[in-house]
């Protein structure tokens, strides 16, 4: 294919995603203050628009409108650049997430993910890790002391988290051959899911994912009662947006990972076996993903408000003596399948 | 031109300008920032080259672990508000010489070799054939290398416990 | 090869261009009236107190030195965990590919309890 054509195809894909990531954020906000107000017993955002629905969009107009204030004792540009740096991370990592099989949109075959590298999953993990410098920045560089013991704990929470993040993956590769988001999806035909198969490396993979977006019980870096606001505790108008949007946008990734990962991506166990048309089955299969990632993002909201936050010794003590000899367990439990399998 | 090239002068030009901020600038922690960029970009000059692996664990390893460590080290360090930690221009002469002389020697390197111009082929999965390797030519050093890492970690513990 | 990877970095040029936007946008819709108590630092009303970078636990040094050797061990296992299923299909490597990986985790792991004994994992 020529490069132009690739060019313009991504760049359509880019805009579609991007969009549709930015909406989902927005209700995504929106969903979550709705079902915190149902677990406390509120009644959630209901004056903007019918039963509040138009709340997002208030919101995102009030940060735009505000001022950008960066104080004193900030080093200024370093102040600036930790929010960009964090919505870079969580605007890279969609692009290796597949939602669905290849297409045929007007006679071109079309891939429904945006770049099919070989290394996808590796991809996300190296942008994973450049994400804790968002945070350490952040910390830094905003002169507060809140900021800085926010910052300095949370980079020491999510690399402690990469490790058994990345032993539960490589028990996925086993299976898959491969680190190609496509291929390991493809490797979960029928029940084959991960999460039947290796369920500790499902459950380390998702504790670690909980702890890379830092989300309650693992939101240490903003424990409000202690730091304030953590990290972001100097950040104001779009700059904190940005934190905001990066967080819920690195949850989206994460659940759409969860999903690609254990889930089976966009698969439908033995949907083949209906003997129903191409494009009904492509189309039941791209929304199998939206709703598996819809139950998910439930999920990780409904633990928000359902769970206390850990204690810091707590937290390294789960993840260094508990999480990472599971996931080193699971490889070799999926290691010793395959050779039962073979 | 065509877009290899665009690119891969992209990156290079990421690479060297960030490099040179690196060097030349005196707030440790720009200099830290200034060394991500660095990174990124010889990341993205090894996957031009089709060694993406090593371009994404260059990422992994360097930005993830070492260039964390170093700023927990500055992070450690500076204890003191008014004085922001600051790097100094110490023994210039002596240093100037060592730096001319490595130079000198690269490019004699350079310009000596008779370089061959090959078609680029990439396998389509270089972590494929690093994985047969590590496990038929190079098991042996496989294991040595899980030796040297048990030696890290004890070097790391007795470290950090004193 | 290259053409695989032209999507990529297209995604991380959008993503700059996104995050440069974002963050500059409230530079040309907010106000800007700054005033000395407004730039101060926030410490919960009060006037701040002592220095900021006040000097951190070693324990987090520990941590990131940790991470790095976790991290390359995990990278080693990438490529065997890919090849896996091949090698061990292939008669002349067979079990051994899976002996190869648990020789270098034991050895690996005899580290990691060193350190736990050694209490490098305790955090206090």
């Amino acid at each position: 294919m020529e490069i132009l054509q690739i060019a313009v195809i991504t760049l359509v894909k880019i805009l579609i995603v991007v969009t549709l990531m930015l909406l989902t954020v927005s209700y995504l906000v929106y969903f979550e203050r709705k079902i915190s107000a149902w677990a406390q017993n509120r009644v959630g955002p209901n004056r903007v628009g019918p039963a509040g629905l138009l709340q997002p969009f208030a919101d995102v107009f009030k940060l735009l409108l505000k001022e950008d204030i960066v104080p004193f004792a900030a080093t200024k540009s370093i102040h600036t650049l930790a929010p960009m740096l964090a919505l870079f991370v969580a605007f890279t990592t969609y692009a290796v997430i597949p939602i669905g099989p290849s297409v045929e949109i007007f006679g071109y075959k079309v891939d429904l993910v945006v770049a099919d590298v070989n290394m996808g999953i590796l991809y996300i993990l190296a942008l994973t890790s450049v994400g804790v410098y968002a945070i350490t920045f952040s910390g830094w560089s905003s002169g507060s002391k809140y900021s800085l013991l926010g910052g300095v704990r949370s980079s020491a929470q999510m690399i402690s988290y990469e490790i058994s993040m990345g032993f539960s993956i490589a028990g996925v590769l086993l299976f898959a051959e491969s680190l190609r988001p496509v291929a390991i999806v493809n490797a979960q035909s029928g029940l084959m899911w991960n999460a039947f198969v290796q369920p500790i490396g499902f459950i380390t993979f998702v504790v670690a994912a909980f702890a890379e977006t830092n989300r309650l019980p693992f939101d240490l870096p903003e424990a409000e009662p202690e730091l304030v606001g953590g990290y972001h505790t100097e950040y104001s108008s779009m700059k904190f947006a940005g934190f905001f949007l990066a967080e819920y946008a690195n949850m989206i990734i994460a659940s759409a990972m969860i999903i690609t990962l254990y889930l089976g991506g966009w698969q439908v166990p033995y949907i083949e076996k209906l003997g129903l048309p191409d494009y009904a089955v492509v189309l039941i299969q791209v929304t199998a993903f939206f709703v598996k990632m819809g139950v998910l993002l439930f999920f990780i909201i409904w633990v928000r408000w359902s769970l206390p936050r850990f204690r810091y010794d707590q937290l390294m003590d789960l993840g260094w003596k508990v999480m990472f000899p599971l996931s080193l367990l699971n490889l070799i439990w999926v290691a010793i399948l395959i050779m039962i399998m073979n | 031109m065509n877009l290899y090239d665009i690119i891969f002068y992209l990156f290079a030009i990421i690479t060297i300008v960030s490099a040179t901020f690196v060097v030349f600038t005196k707030n440790i922690v720009y200099a830290a920032y200034n060394l991500l960029l660095t990174l990124f970009g010889i990341a993205g000059l090894y996957v031009l080259l089709g060694a993406d692996f090593i371009g994404i664990v260059q990422l992994i390893i360097y930005v993830g672990g070492i260039l964390i460590l170093i700023l927990f080290g500055v992070m450690l360090t500076n204890k003191i508000t008014d004085v922001p930690i600051k790097s100094g221009v110490l023994q210039v002469i002596p240093a100037s010489i060592g730096v001319g002389m490595l130079a000198g020697i690269l490019i004699l390197i350079v310009t000596n070799i008779s370089w061959r111009n090959m078609e680029l082929t990439v396998p389509e999965s270089t972590i494929g054939s690093l994985g047969m390797l590590l496990m038929n030519e190079y098991i042996l050093i496989f294991e040595l290398l899980g030796m040297l890492l048990l030696i890290a970690l004890i070097g790391a513990a007795n470290i950090a416990r004193k | 090869m290259l053409v695989e990877y032209i999507p990529l970095f297209l995604v991380i040029a959008f993503a700059i261009v996104f995050a440069f936007g974002t963050v500059f946008s409230s530079k040309i819709f907010g106000p800007q009236r700054p005033n000395p108590e407004k730039l101060s630092t926030y410490e919960s009303g009060v006037q701040p107190v002592g220095t900021t970078h006040e000097r951190m636990s070693v324990k987090y040094y520990l941590v990131a030195m940790l991470f790095i050797i976790f991290d390359l061990e995990v990278i080693f296992v990438y490529p065997w965990a890919v090849q896996f299923k091949k090698l061990y299909l292939d008669p002349s490597v067979g079990t051994t590919a899976f002996y190869a990986m648990l020789i270098f985790l034991v050895v690996f792991e005899i580290g990691y309890l060193y350190v736990y004994k050694k209490g490098g994992f305790k955090w206090d």
